[in-house]
């Protein structure tokens, strides 16, 4: 086995060394009834070759994005990250290194979380923010948890816009809590309704939580959500699904957030089929206490040197157990690098540049689908690159069905998430289309698909 | 030293911060030019919703780029430099292969809501390693949504509240040993359970009594780990199962130490309930500097109705996702899981196949005994016992002339190693958790031992060169109460600091 050195006549040296006669001695103590008897029913060994003849097979049945024509977002984007993303997170060094419990050989990981930090603190319009979360979804639960703790309330109004998915993993991390959830419909626009959000805050709400852009792909008017939390003493937590957005839209920092979460894979991470993804998660100076998940600190060494250490660990798990401020233990540290180093490559014309050609294609995909026979636009309000189709006459499926034989993946059909919306789609158009992908959808649908 | 170490100074670069490095005008990208209406962006959105430039943003060139982070990368350990004993981490050696399989464009380049007939490599291959799971911790099915171990722990406590509730109460408390990572009672007090702490017995593991002590209709289960962090087996977990099953409570376990277990011994058939494996550790998935890890879940039958949505679930020879599960916990993350570990994970097992996991779990268990055997007597050894997958020892001996653990710890770094997880499991004062892995070879071995005894006696003659370690690293020990005090978390714009501040040592 080339991944293990040890020969059989090594293992007999050590265990003369260790004075046992075999290996099953080292053994002994495991009670007989529970030993495994023979072989674990697994396949056999495969060589390298024939291993990843087999994974070529298992791929050839999967669709992906570049032999495709892909409008699915929905909280996984297909962005362009650069090449030298892949190869810098390859080196070993970054690879095959573990949290950085050991500053002085760990500087390169550390190093680059504080970058980390800082760049989502920029993006963000935040204070702190922390070295990730696992992904968008809990990093939006752990949020929630946060403000519970901050303010000691027992209710939280979520706006019906975030993801479907997001707002599942809040009503699983809240349940043992007996947090209670107000979730908040959507209005014409498909916006939050304002009027309705205000309504259901109290004294007793922890927090407003919104996404913005939303569910739909709108703008959410998330000054006037975090007015409605802070009106009643709650704090204002906002998720953004499409970072990519933060390149042109106004930092939820800017717009009264207490704390912000995003999902981070649309920085340099592979859609890859739902995960590893990375959570950003940020906040206020003042909440930096009550906040989940590690934090990397600048500080000297004892020359005087420059170096950086985690930090501000008596929240955490290892030190605190029952009263840790979250459970969490690893970050998605390697994700957060290649969102790091997606980010520095970008740079301040790179991310700007993004968001905006998102933003025209996405604006011209909208205005040819808008005049497209048989369909419409379901809301009217402002979009950043995605939005959603409401399809007149056929069923939404059927209609998706056939453009996948068509190699086209039109959008996400909405009506496992929102039964009212059960004849409409979700259409994503990122800088990685190109228009005559854009005319060949249009064209597919008006001509009768 | 030099016979004793594998470590030497080689050239390594000072590198200031990204942002250090900007200068106005330089890119790194090259995007599309847009081939749609160039519109100005606040005839698309309102102008109150666009933001100005973002100050302080890094500006710089591709090839800045990539010096940058590859200065970062060499001033860092891993596993493909050298041994990294890290107790309970299982720092074994991370296929490339492996990466190659979760690149293909059919893994990575799928969108989680793609059409299910569209995707079926990628759900038979969730379907398999599901399979693979349950069969080699002996249980009925596997959840692989969770993103991390202690995601996973959180999840499987979850079931168990889930399952409860459906029995028409929760229950309120949650016994978790001394001897526990502490993310056990961190999950269990995420899950609204009060966490009782049990006492480990003098010859290291958790005793039936200790257990019925504490066991009544108001516990909901137990975290047991299993081989424990002192790395020796549970040696009567079936009788503390049977414990907690008599008043009828549900046993977790938490699998981060698998390695030694896989092919060796059935989880289930010891009584437990739910098990969470961590596929960055058994299964070799990198650690990447602190993740990404994934963390699935085992489980009995009577707790699968309560399985995270969706459930990968095979209808003839067609693969497909089960929302349709009334009794669900709901979800703990978007999506189905980490997928891209899966894949490597999964990678992993059919590489090895039934023979090369027993083979990676018996030579683990040889190489952390013969650790222990060769160590004995320069180190302490508070639990004097055939070990599993690593062996704790503690500073007693070296205490007395003012060594501790730290030091020691440190000037392992100068000769080469990483040091093992120290200060862990909290019941051994000083402790120093080595966990070897089926990675390292016995020549590899046999340098560790000899720097490490050659450190024992070190702080019998010159203590100081273990008060001043580590040497060879680029910084010397960081100032983590001036870190904690003065908490700088983030670079702003301001005059730059020099490169590396007071330059090569």
């Amino acid at each position: 086995m080339r991944y293990i050195p040890n020969t059989d006549a090594d293992c007999r040296q050590m265990l003369a060394a260790i004075g046992v006669r075999s290996v099953e001695d080292l053994f002994a103590d495991i009670p007989r009834q529970v030993r495994v008897k023979g072989d674990l029913k697994l396949p056999p060994a495969l060589s390298e070759t024939d291993l990843m003849r087999h994974m070529r097979g298992l791929v050839a049945k999967d669709a992906d994005v570049e032999s495709y024509s892909s409008f699915l977002g929905a909280g996984a984007y297909n962005h362009f990250a650069p090449t030298i993303t892949n190869h810098l997170i390859l080196r070993g060094e970054f690879l095959t290194a573990y949290t950085p419990y050991q500053p002085e050989i760990s500087q390169g990981t550390l190093q680059a979380i504080y970058e980390y930090q800082t760049l989502v603190c920029q993006l963000t319009g935040m204070e702190v923010a922390n070295a990730s979360m696992y992904e968008g979804g809990s990093a939006l639960a752990e949020a929630v948890l946060m403000a519970h703790r901050a303010t000691g309330r027992e209710e939280v109004v979520v706006a019906r816009t975030v993801h479907p998915e997001y707002r599942q993993v809040i009503r699983t991390y809240l349940a043992p809590l007996g947090i209670r959830i107000r979730e908040v419909p959507y209005g014409a626009a498909g916006g939050t309704d304002l009027k309705l959000l205000r309504a259901a805050v109290t004294e007793q709400t922890a927090c407003v939580a919104v996404q913005s852009p939303n569910f739909f792909g709108v703008v959410e008017e998330v000054a006037e959500a975090a007015a409605a939390a802070h009106a009643k003493g709650g704090l204002a937590v906002v998720a953004v699904a499409e970072p990519v957005s933060l390149g042109l839209l106004t930092p939820p920092g800017e717009l009264g957030a207490d704390i912000v979460v995003a999902e981070g894979q649309a920085f340099g991470n592979p859609i890859s089929f739902g995960g590893p993804y990375l959570g950003f998660f940020a906040t206020k100076e003042r909440y930096v206490r009550s906040m989940p998940g590690r934090l990397v600190g600048q500080t000297e060494d004892r020359d005087g040197r420059v170096g950086y250490v985690l930090t501000l660990s008596t929240r955490e798990q290892h030190i605190r157990r029952e009263k840790a401020t979250s459970n969490i233990c690893t970050n998605e540290g390697l994700c957060a690098l290649a969102a790091t180093i997606t980010l520095c490559a970008l740079g301040k014309q790179g991310v700007r540049e993004m968001a905006l050609l998102n933003l025209r294609k996405a604006a011209y995909a909208k205005g040819k689908l808008a005049k497209a026979k048989g369909f419409a636009l379901r809301f009217d309000g402002p979009t950043f690159n995605e939005f959603v189709v409401q399809a007149k006459r056929r069923p939404v499926r059927q209609i998706l069905g056939a453009l996948a034989r068509k190699r086209m993946l039109a959008g996400v059909a909405l009506d496992r998430f929102y039964p009212e919306l059960r004849d409409c789609f979700l259409v994503c158009v990122t800088e990685q289309n190109r228009r005559e992908e854009i005319d060949g959808l249009v064209k597919a649908l008006g001509g009768g698909g | 030293m030099s016979d004793h170490t594998v470590g030497t100074r080689g050239l390594v670069f000072n590198e200031p911060l990204i942002f250090d490095r900007s200068v106005p005008g330089r890119v790194a990208y090259s995007l599309p030019p847009s081939d749609v209406p160039e519109e100005k962006p606040e005839r698309l959105i309102p102008r109150k919703f666009l933001r100005k430039e973002i100050a302080g943003f890094p500006e710089v060139s591709e090839l800045d780029v990539v010096r940058h982070f590859t200065r970062l990368s060499q001033w860092n350990f891993g596993i493909d430099l050298g041994m990294y004993p890290l107790g309970s981490c299982t720092m074994k050696y991370n296929p490339r292969v492996n990466e190659d399989a979760a690149r293909l464009p059919g893994f990575a380049r799928a969108h989680p809501y793609q059409p299910e007939e569209l995707s079926q490599g990628a759900l038979q291959l969730m379907y398999e390693l599901a399979e693979y799971l349950a069969q080699i911790a002996a249980m009925d099915a596997a959840s692989l949504q969770p993103a991390a171990g202690a995601h996973g722990e959180l999840t499987g406590m979850l079931l168990i509240r889930a399952y409860h509730v459906s029995k028409g109460n929760p229950r309120k408390k949650v016994l978790v040993p001394d001897s526990a990572h502490g993310t056990n009672p961190a999950s269990s007090a995420i899950c609204g359970y009060q966490v009782i702490p049990v006492k480990t017995g003098p010859r290291g593991s958790v005793e039936p009594q200790a257990v019925a002590d504490v066991m009544d209709a108001d516990v909901a289960g137990i975290m047991m780990t299993n081989p424990n962090t002192l790395g020796l087996f549970e040696e009567h977990i079936v009788g503390v199962c049977q414990v907690v099953h008599a008043k009828g409570g549900q046993v977790y376990c938490d699998g981060a130490n698998m390695n030694p277990m896989v092919g060796i011994a059935k989880m289930g058939a010891m009584g437990i309930d739910v098990l969470q494996y961590n596929l960055h550790k058994t299964f070799s998935t990198p650690h990447g500097g602190g993740g990404p890890g994934s963390g699935p879940v085992a489980l009995k039958a009577h707790l699968a109705p309560f399985m995270p949505v969706p459930v990968v679930v095979k209808r003839g020879a067609r693969y497909a996702l089960d929302y349709d599960r009334p009794h669900s916990i709901g979800k703990v993350r978007a999506f189905y899981g980490n997928f891209g570990m899966m894949v490597r994970a999964y990678a992993y097992i059919r590489t090895l196949g039934p023979d090369g996991l027993r083979r990676m779990a018996q030579t683990a268990v040889i190489n952390a005994n013969y650790l222990m055997s060769q160590l004995k007597g320069s180190y302490d050894l508070p639990y004097d016992r055939f070990c599993k997958h690593e062996c704790v020892f503690s500073d007693a001996i070296q205490a007395k002339k003012d060594v501790h653990t730290l030091d020691i710890a440190k000037r392992l770094m100068d000769y080469g190693f990483h040091p093992p997880t120290i200060y862990f499991p909290l019941i051994v004062k000083g402790a120093l958790m080595i966990e070897p892995t089926e990675s390292e070879s016995k020549e590899t071995l046999d340098q560790f031992i000899a720097a490490l005894k050659r450190i024992a006696a070190e702080a019998e003659e010159h203590p100081d060169l273990l008060h001043e370690a580590p040497q060879k690293p680029r910084v010397s020990r960081l100032n983590e109460v001036k870190a904690a005090r003065e908490p700088n978390l983030r670079w702003r714009p301001g005059p730059a600091r020099p490169a590396g501040g007071r330059g090569p040592k």
